[in-house]
């Protein structure tokens, strides 16, 4: 395993411009990140409209794999229902827990993120926006990776 | 008095008389290969390597001696007991104590701390009493007193450090007072290195009639450590940091105070006599051994004593202290490095940050070329926020590091900027 597969030009791209990276005023669910291991925080802004994640924004601090991860979710999951966004969060919790020899389908972009399974103290960075973006829709609130 | 006194060594310190060729050879974990390259070992500060004669002795009591102490009277009972006893007599010698019975084997440092809380803070506070601690302490040295502050609502209060990382002197002197009931203090603090004029803490704290408890975790593998001549009441210490096995770790205590305390934990060899009705307890040091002990631990611990006092600590100091220049100057002359912690007085730790890399990141790129070293907050979370960054990187030294070794950390960390060019 390379470290460049980990650290993919997609990955430190997202990590320099993270996009999406602001807060959302009145948003219609939120909720806080944290992983203690390292420190990173996020906290994550959407703003859900007839069953429509119409916006979604992040800040936060965080190692490069979970400020590229928060930025490619937020790419990945605006626009669409909220029943396709679980669905994704289901698949890319798969894509990251499964064997590193399993072939990686249909993730689109978020596959760069692939690299994580060969790192196994580092899925939990990767996972952190995913798990509160899953806190937001349930309740809002905190949620750790711990 | 403190080895730290031997310190703003230049870079241009003359190689000491330190064998190190030999002293790599007693560790068998350092010529190991990980991730296909040469082993560089640099986080002694979270635990250090064991030397081969450690090792042996722990092969050697369970093949020979294993039976339980203070218990039997058959002959393996009695020698374990002998090996057990003389390694307590080894802890006393190597921290210059007066007394055997002042030495208490625990788990580790954060058991001392703890017990320490329990059996002499929890029954002295009264609600408005303080404990003070200082702004660089780990997570053991302010827990244990926030439990036992919040049950007495007594406060806790907290003496700052500077932007080096060295503790004020005046504003903790100013923080004494006629509730203070003990202050504890690190020796040398984990996460930026330094390492504290605990002499002058305690003279300033007796001068009051408050206690002292000084946690030696980090500064009892660099430094020599004379209990007496410094004045602490309480020293803690940990054998894993001590080049000796896990959990086993020592409490030093006056033996006066420890007389006055009620036993921490209940159980078999720490009493007297029982009866359903009441119980007395043993005399010191077993008061505070309740249960059988991590007897191969405190064996081998002293086997690691013995190993340190071969060296001696007049060839250690030396030697970390020129590492330690060396790879200060190291790290300062790379561009978007920046050291957390550079205090006047410091030993073996060099904790820094990158510019646009979080330490996360450095951690997994450096350990890709065999370098070891921590990340994270080091169960330092006030430490961090004081420099107000949320995690470091940390190289820490032991005694058989080797500039060398300093300059494969530098090498990994060019490699760490490249890939975030």
């Amino acid at each position: 395993m390379d470290l460049n597969d980990l650290y993919q030009e997609v990955i430190l791209d997202h990590n320099k411009r993270p996009r999406n990276f602001h807060t959302i005023e009145g948003a219609s669910h939120r909720a806080d990140g944290h992983n203690p291991l390292c420190g990173d925080r996020l906290s994550l802004y959407l703003q859900v409209t007839d069953g429509n994640i119409a916006d979604v924004a992040f800040q936060g601090a965080g190692c490069a794999i979970s400020k590229a991860s928060a930025s490619l979710m937020t790419d990945a999951i605006k626009g669409q229902s909220v029943a396709a966004a679980l669905d994704l969060f289901e698949r890319f919790h798969r894509m990251v827990t499964t064997p590193p020899d399993q072939p990686v389908e249909g993730m689109g972009k978020l596959s760069v993120l692939a690299g994580v399974r060969e790192f196994p103290v580092r899925v939990k960075c990767a996972s952190l926006a995913w798990h509160t973006f899953k806190a937001a829709l349930d309740s809002g609130g905190e949620v750790s990776t711990e | 008095m403190n080895a730290g006194a031997v310190n703003n060594p230049t870079v241009d310190v003359p190689r000491t008389a330190l064998d190190l060729a030999r002293i790599r050879a007693d560790f068998p974990i350092l010529h190991r290969q990980v991730r296909g390259r040469q082993l560089v070992y640099l986080d002694n500060a979270a635990t250090t390597q064991k030397p081969q004669v450690v090792i042996d002795a722990l092969t050697r009591y369970y093949t020979d001696l294993n039976a339980n102490v203070h218990r039997g009277v058959h002959f393996l009972s009695e020698a374990a007991t002998n090996a057990y006893e003389g390694a307590r007599a080894t802890v006393r010698a190597f921290f210059n104590a007066a007394h055997d019975r002042e030495i208490i084997f625990t788990r580790n440092t954060t058991e001392g701390i703890n017990l320490v809380a329990q059996s002499f803070a929890r029954p002295r506070l009264q609600p408005g009493d303080d404990v003070l601690i200082s702004a660089m302490e780990h997570h053991s040295n302010i827990v244990p007193w926030q439990m036992v502050c919040a049950e007495k609502g007594a406060r806790l209060q907290v003496a700052p450090i500077d932007d080096r990382g060295d503790l004020v002197l005046d504003a903790f002197e100013r923080l004494l007072s006629e509730r203070t009931r003990l202050v504890s203090i690190t020796h040398m603090s984990n996460a930026p290195g330094t390492v504290n004029p605990v002499g002058e803490i305690v003279r300033l704290a007796h001068a009051r009639g408050i206690p002292v408890l000084v946690d030696g975790s980090q500064a009892a593998y660099h430094m020599p450590v004379d209990v007496r001549a410094l004045g602490a009441d309480f020293y803690v210490a940990t054998g894993h940091k001590l080049y000796g096995p896990t959990g086993i770790g020592v409490l030093y205590g006056r033996a006066a105070l420890l007389e006055e305390m009620p036993p921490f934990l209940g159980g078999g060899d720490m009493i007297a006599s029982v009866t359903f009705e009441r119980s007395t307890w043993n005399e010191l040091p077993y008061k505070f051994e309740a249960g059988t002990p991590n007897i191969e631990g405190a064996i081998g611990l002293g086997t690691a004593l013995d190993y340190i006092t071969s060296i001696g600590f007049d060839k250690i100091v030396p030697h970390e202290q020129a590492l330690l220049a060396y790879g200060t100057s190291m790290l300062e002359s790379m561009p978007g490095v920046r050291l957390i912690g550079t205090a006047r007085q410091k030993a073996s730790v060099l904790s820094f940050v990158m510019e646009d890399v979080h330490p996360h990141d450095i951690g997994t790129i450096v350990d890709r070329e065999g370098v070891a070293i921590r990340t994270g907050h080091h169960c330092a979370q006030p430490v961090m926020e004081r420099f107000g960054v949320p995690a470091t990187a940390r190289a820490s030294l032991a005694v058989y590091n080797t500039r060398e070794e300093l300059d494969a950390l530098g090498a990994a960390l060019r490699k760490v900027s490249e890939v975030f060019a």
